[in-house]
This record gives structure tokens, sequence and C-alpha cells, in this order.
């Protein structure tokens, strides 16, 4: 009988008020223990004042393959960043 | 290294020219520093020789818990045994990162445990010696988490991602683990004339041993060649190990204790310490599970994983009962 645990992605919020970021992943039986492990694992000098895990397998991922067709499409769009502007000298505030 | 010696299947290094385009494409992303993912195209002779290197440190981070797992008990104060104990969860964290990376190139969990046990994967040869008094512990961190993290800082930035971010973590911790053997070391120097001789016996048994950690000369192996190739290893044996031993010898000069090397000297010219030769056959016969605790280090690692069978079962069956509970109060 196998009894490999499912792997579990693990997600951990600092102090600093940022969003949850992934960390690594682990095994555990179930949600209960993958919280368990993750602060034996992940938090043991006070990284995290918040955890999550998700099951691996129930994470859908875009494909290395579909990276152009996903990303190029910003590279051609540099009007959205501020610094496409050029400003007057003497403009303050912009 | 803590993977020493790792094969990479290749017997002759390619030029760019020699590949095929998805290789070439692969090699010069790697050549452009573009960190390797999981999903990405590999060779899968870069697979293969990642398993295989990432596995060897994984092992060698759990099998280094047993050397000093056997002073717990008998650390000679509370907070010795305190900052232990946090050393020692350590090395098993170090060990579940590298084992998880090692998972993102396709291997399962009980393949690689399966593995060391098996005898097929090694770990890294320093952990078959035995740790025979209090001040081995603080030799251990002084030197072979000193030798580790001399390897392992070039690692943080090796080609493939979540290797590289095992390595970033894992240095984080390893500071301390140097710092807490030192501080054992100085408070022996300072100590009693018995408790000094006691760090320079230490001393004396880690020092080769440590020096052997970096693995054989490897100006003329083609699998160094491959894997500096790919990245995976930046900076050759010998260098990491001259590196070790500038670094080192002034800090036993502080303790006020010596290297066993008469040979040991200053070489201005050169501007780095010229040390002895090393005794390759005896790495060479604790590789080939000859060492002082090969076998019993092997047996220990056998019986925890067999004695916890019953645990990681029941943890399914309860798994599967709870969810299967949970189903049926759904349907009600």
């Amino acid at each position: 009988m196998s009894t490999e645990w499912p792997l579990w992605e693990v997600f951990i919020r600092s102090q600093h008020g940022l969003a949850h970021k992934h960390v690594g992943s682990l095994h555990a039986s179930d949600a209960e223990m993958a919280v368990k492990n993750a602060r034996d694992v992940y938090t043991r000098r006070s990284e995290g004042v918040s955890i999550w895990v998700a099951r691996s397998s129930d994470i859908t991922a875009s494909s290395p393959g579909d990276r152009e067709a996903l990303f190029e499409p910003a590279n051609t769009k540099v009007y959205r960043h501020p610094t496409f502007y050029p400003m007057p000298d003497g403009v303050k505030h912009l | 290294m803590y993977a020493q010696l790792v094969d990479t299947g290749t017997s002759k290094l390619r030029s760019l020219a020699d590949m095929s385009p998805e290789e070439r494409a692969f090699q010069q992303r790697i050549d452009a520093d573009v960190k390797v993912e999981a999903k990405d195209w590999m060779p899968d002779a870069y697979r293969r020789t990642l398993v295989r290197q990432i596995q060897q440190h994984a092992h060698s981070e759990i099998v280094g818990m047993l050397p000093e797992g056997n002073w717990i008990t008998r650390a000679p104060t509370l907070k010795r045994k305190a900052i232990l104990m946090a050393k020692v969860q350590d090395e098993g964290g170090h060990g579940l990162y590298l084992y998880a990376a090692a998972e993102t190139l396709g291997v399962s969990r009980d393949q690689l445990i399966d593995d060391l046990h098996a005898g097929r994967v090694k770990y890294s040869s320093i952990f078959n010696y035995p740790t025979l008094t209090w001040a081995d512990v603080g030799a251990i961190g002084w030197l072979v988490d000193g030798a580790a993290i001399m390897n392992q800082i070039p690692l943080c930035r090796c080609s493939y991602g979540p290797y590289a971010r095992a390595m970033v973590r894992i240095c984080k911790e390893e500071s301390f683990h140097q710092r807490q053997g030192y501080d054992i070391m100085l408070a022996l120097c300072n100590g009693t004339t018995e408790q000094k001789a006691l760090a320079q016996d230490a001393l004396n048994r880690w020092w080769w041993p440590s020096l052997m950690m970096f693995g054989p000369p490897d100006a003329d192996s083609v699998h160094s060649a491959q894997s500096a190739q790919w990245k995976i290893k930046l900076l050759s044996n010998d260098e990491l190990r001259q590196r070790f031993v500038d670094q080192t010898v002034p800090q036993a000069d502080h303790l006020g204790i010596t290297m066993p090397d008469a040979d040991l000297k200053w070489d201005a010219e050169r501007g780095h310490y010229d040390f002895g030769a090393i005794d390759w056959s005896e790495f060479q016969n604790v590789l080939k599970g000859n060492g002082p605790c090969n076998r019993e280090r092997l047996a220990a690692r056998v019986k925890a994983w067999d004695d916890g069978a019953w645990v990681r079962e029941a943890a399914v069956a309860h798994a599967a009962k709870r969810a299967k509970d949970r189903g049926d109060r759904h349907v009600h």
C-alpha cells in the first residue's frame, strides 16, 4: 500500500502587510497537518503571521510554451508606464 | 561537498554547435542567466544530474542530524541543549526544502528515500565520522557548516530556480549554525586545560574530513565541467577548498589551537595558505561504505523510516475517513 502523503504548496504572509507569498511545498496527510507542518518548516524564525496551504494538484499553472502568447503583448504597450510621457522642465508634482 | 562526485551521465563536453536546437536554446538561456523552472524543457541528463545532486544534498542534511542529535541529551547546559535542538531541527528543515526541490523534477519523495536506503545515492562522506565528545559538536558547526556555507552561497545563483530558492533559504539559516559551533569552541578554548585539549582533539579529527567534503581535485573531471556548463556547480572543488582554508586558519589562530597539518603555511606570493596532501584513499574508502559510521547511519535512517510506517499509514487512513465523513454530511 502506497502511503505517500499528498503534496501541498505553502504561502506565508509576513508581518509587513504584504500579500501571501509562495515559500515552498511539503507533504501532509490533510490540510490541518499541512498548516502545522508549514509552521514548523517555514516559520521557525517568525517569517510570517498567516499561512495558506493548497494541494499542489489543485493548482492550475500557465504553460512555459504559452509564455509568448501570454506575456509578449505587454512588451509593446510602453505607454502603460509613466516614464513613457516626457514632462517639460519645471512642471512639478506629476 | 554535500553533493560529492555527482555523475552527469556525460563523457564529453559539447559545444553549442554540436547540440540539438532544443538543447542549444536551453544552453543559451543558461548562458544568459535565465533560471530554468520545473515545467520548462530541459535535457534528460540535466534533469537526472540535478535529481542526483539535490537528493544527495537533501540526504546529507537528514543524515547530518544523527551525529549532532547524539549530543542533545548530553549538552552541557540547558542553553546549549535548546540551541542544539534548534540547529538539528533546522537541518531537518533544510532536508525538506531540498527534497521538495528535487520533487519538482518529477521524482516522488518515496523514491528519493528508497534511493538512500538502498544505497543507490550517497550522502556527504563527512557524516560517517563519529561525534566522540561535546567538542565535536562545536567542530561540526564551525568546520562542517562553514564548509557547507562556502559551497552553498554560490549555489544560490545556480541555474535551476527551485534549487536556487531552497539554497537562499538554507544560507540564511546556516550562519547561525557556524557561529554556534565557533561559540562552543571559544568556550572550550577559554576554559580549563582539559577543555582546550578537547577542542584541539576535535579539530585534529574533523579537519581533514572537512577538507575532503569539497570532493577530489576536479581539474580533470568531465562531470564537473558539464555541471559548470549547466551552472549547477559554480566554483571548482579546489577553489572552494582553498577559500575555506584561507578563511578558517585565522579562526583557529584566534582560538589558540592548530590544524593537524605540518605543511600548513602562509604563502605571501600566492596570497593563500599552502596545505598538506589530502589522503584521498580515506575519502574513497568512506564513500565505499567503510567509514567509521556508514552502517550505523544508514541503519538508523532505515529504522526511523520503518518504525514510522504505521504513523504514515494511520494519518492517511484518518484523512480518508474525515474526507468521507464530510462527504456524507454534504449529501444529507
